[in-house]
């Protein structure tokens, strides 16, 4: 798919996703915000997953952007919530970019469990400082949007998924056109063959470090979003079940598609929403016996139905 | 003719054994240089210390006068120095031609730029001459995974020249190849190769060494024994002895 197409469909995707957010009850909006907020540190993990890591540790990033959001808000005044979504943003990027020149080097196991204890460090650290509210946390003010502050919940409820869905979808187009370019492609070989990549002159390194970064600003954007959307931001953002949640999603998605990834991490969130409510003892056992059947019948994610099937790809190959 | 590489008391143990014993030799742009010797005589050693895989324990390596003695794989190979391997260093999970757009977007800078798209006319044209001069236009769709070993061969070199090397060392590009093939291979690779690159290969059949090689260098034990023309070095008495074992 050339660019320009890529463009075109995220185009009809958001404006479409504008027009359903308009006619969906408010709890259902609601939960598209946190669907896309964990969507988009899951497609940080899926840039990690294409150049051969896995992250533990996603959670410190999407912590870390609520966090700076929130203290953005609270301490600094500010009270526009896309300045404070990019806020979130920046402030992840800045211990992403941190964090990625003491891990770029490490692989595997080592790089997974070094990015767990960095964010269990950090959620240690959160519950300790009562400055930042400690295990409680902080509640934030409603934000305003450009100036406009939402009279009504509802009005303010779709204000935030108009931007959570602008954010969503300029991502995911984004990280399409970057997955197709030639930089993608090398970030795949680094995950292939890390020596040629090294004999073909580039940087094994430098990807992983530019990815590590990307990944962390994309988390910190939706730590923001669900900080925002929630009003109140804790230290359970950086504790390992959140990261075990993005991995989940990850996983669940498969690395075919950027727009299985938001599918994935809706998902999840309508199969937790439902499952907590029907059945409120066993929620998690359901949430598990999902997961399984997604990983058996679905070994590839649910990105793999959006593929194309590889005997029709050889074919077109022949065509050609 | 202008030395290309110089290397200069070259040494290297691996704990008691000793893989390159004090090596000194020039080689001239635009040869073709066959590397010979029994499995251990230090050829791949020699191959992997020129492209920086292991750091040699003393001595130079000079490259068109520039010292390039203990640098890294990435900066030996910007320095204009590629080579390929005895095993293919390739992209396995990917298809033939991304490998190459890979390949060809390192050196123009495309692979480090977020948004420069696979299908930008220029890589394409590039990709298009590789496809054609090393004959992978059919299988250009096919997974590396899936690809018998010459082509992988194959494959291996045309990856290892996009950076447009002036220096290539091709370890043992014919192992593992069909012997009916070995030769239609080498006719392929060094017709696709420009004549001013200086070529380095590692090769165990004496057919092939003497049929493309214009120089060829004789290991044993470590050591260069014999360097010269091919007739004149295949028919040197301890090459016979020690490496191809021919009577006089």
């Amino acid at each position: 798919m050339t660019n320009g197409r890529i463009v075109l469909f995220s185009a009809i995707a958001l404006a479409g996703l504008l027009l359903l957010g308009s006619a969906l009850p408010d709890w259902a909006t609601f939960l598209l915000i946190i669907a896309f907020s964990k969507g988009l540190a899951a497609l940080g993990l899926v840039v990690l997953l294409r150049s051969g890591l896995l992250s533990f540790g996603q959670g410190l990033f999407y912590c870390v952007g609520a966090y700076g959001a929130g203290l953005l808000m609270l301490w600094g005044g500010v009270n526009d919530a896309i300045v404070l979504v990019f806020a979130g943003g920046f402030a992840a990027l800045i211990v992403g970019l941190i964090t990625a020149l003491l891990l770029a080097g490490y692989r595997k196991i080592f790089f997974a469990t070094l990015t767990l204890a960095l964010s269990m460090l950090v959620y240690g650290a959160l519950t300790k400082a009562d400055i930042l509210g400690g295990s409680d946390g902080l509640n934030l003010h409603p934000a305003k949007f450009v100036g406009w502050q939402a009279s009504a919940t509802g009005s303010a409820v779709y204000a935030m998924y108009a931007i959570a869905s602008v954010l969503g979808v300029g991502s995911a187009c984004l990280m399409r056109i970057h997955f197709g370019s030639v930089r993608g492609l090398l970030s795949l070989g680094v995950k292939d063959n890390e020596i040629r990549v090294e004999y073909l002159g580039a940087s094994a390194r430098r990807v992983i470090f530019e990815n590590f970064a990307v990944a962390a600003f994309l988390a910190g954007i939706g730590g923001a979003l669900n900080a925002l959307a929630l009003g109140h931001i804790d230290p359970e953002l950086a504790f390992w079940t959140t990261s075990g949640e993005f991995v989940f999603v990850a996983i669940l998605a498969g690395q075919a598609s950027v727009a299985a990834v938001f599918a994935a991490s809706f998902l999840l969130e309508l199969v937790r929403s439902f499952s907590s409510q029907y059945f409120p003892n066993v929620w998690q056992m359901m949430l598990g016996i999902f997961m399984l059947t997604i990983i058996l019948f679905l070994p590839n994610g649910l990105g793999a139905l959006l593929q194309r099937r590889p005997r029709d790809k050889a074919v077109e190959g022949k065509a050609r | 003719m202008t030395a290309i590489l110089d290397v200069r008391n070259l040494n290297k143990t691996f704990g008691a054994i000793t893989a390159a014993d004090d090596i000194s030799l020039a080689i001239n742009s635009g040869e073709r240089v066959g590397l010979i010797g029994t499995n251990g005589a230090g050829k791949t050693t020699f191959v992997n210390l020129v492209t920086g895989y292991i750091r040699a324990d003393s001595g130079s390596i000079v490259l068109r006068g520039e010292d390039i003695t203990g640098r890294s794989p990435r900066q030996i190979t910007c320095a204009g120095v590629c080579r390929s391997f005895q095993i293919p260093q390739l992209f396995l999970n990917m298809t033939t031609e991304e490998n190459l757009i890979v390949a060809l977007g390192i050196p123009t800078g495309k692979a480090m730029s977020p948004c420069a798209s696979a299908r930008a006319p220029d890589l394409r044209a590039a990709l298009e001459d590789l496809l054609t001069r090393f004959q992978l236009d059919e299988v250009r769709h096919r997974v590396v995974s899936e690809l018998p070993g010459g082509v992988r061969k194959l494959l291996d070199i045309a990856v290892s020249v996009t950076r447009e090397p002036v220096l290539l060392l091709l370890d043992e590009p014919t192992s593992g190849v069909a012997a009916d093939q070995k030769f239609v291979l080498m006719d392929i690779v060094m017709g696709a190769l420009p004549d001013e690159v200086t070529v380095l290969f590692v090769e165990h059949v004496m057919d092939i060494v003497s049929r493309y090689s214009t120089r060829v260098l004789a290991f044993y034990d470590g050591r260069i024994i014999s360097d010269g023309q091919p007739h004149a070095v295949l028919s040197d008495p301890r090459v016979k002895s020690y490496i191809t074992g021919t009577p006089d």
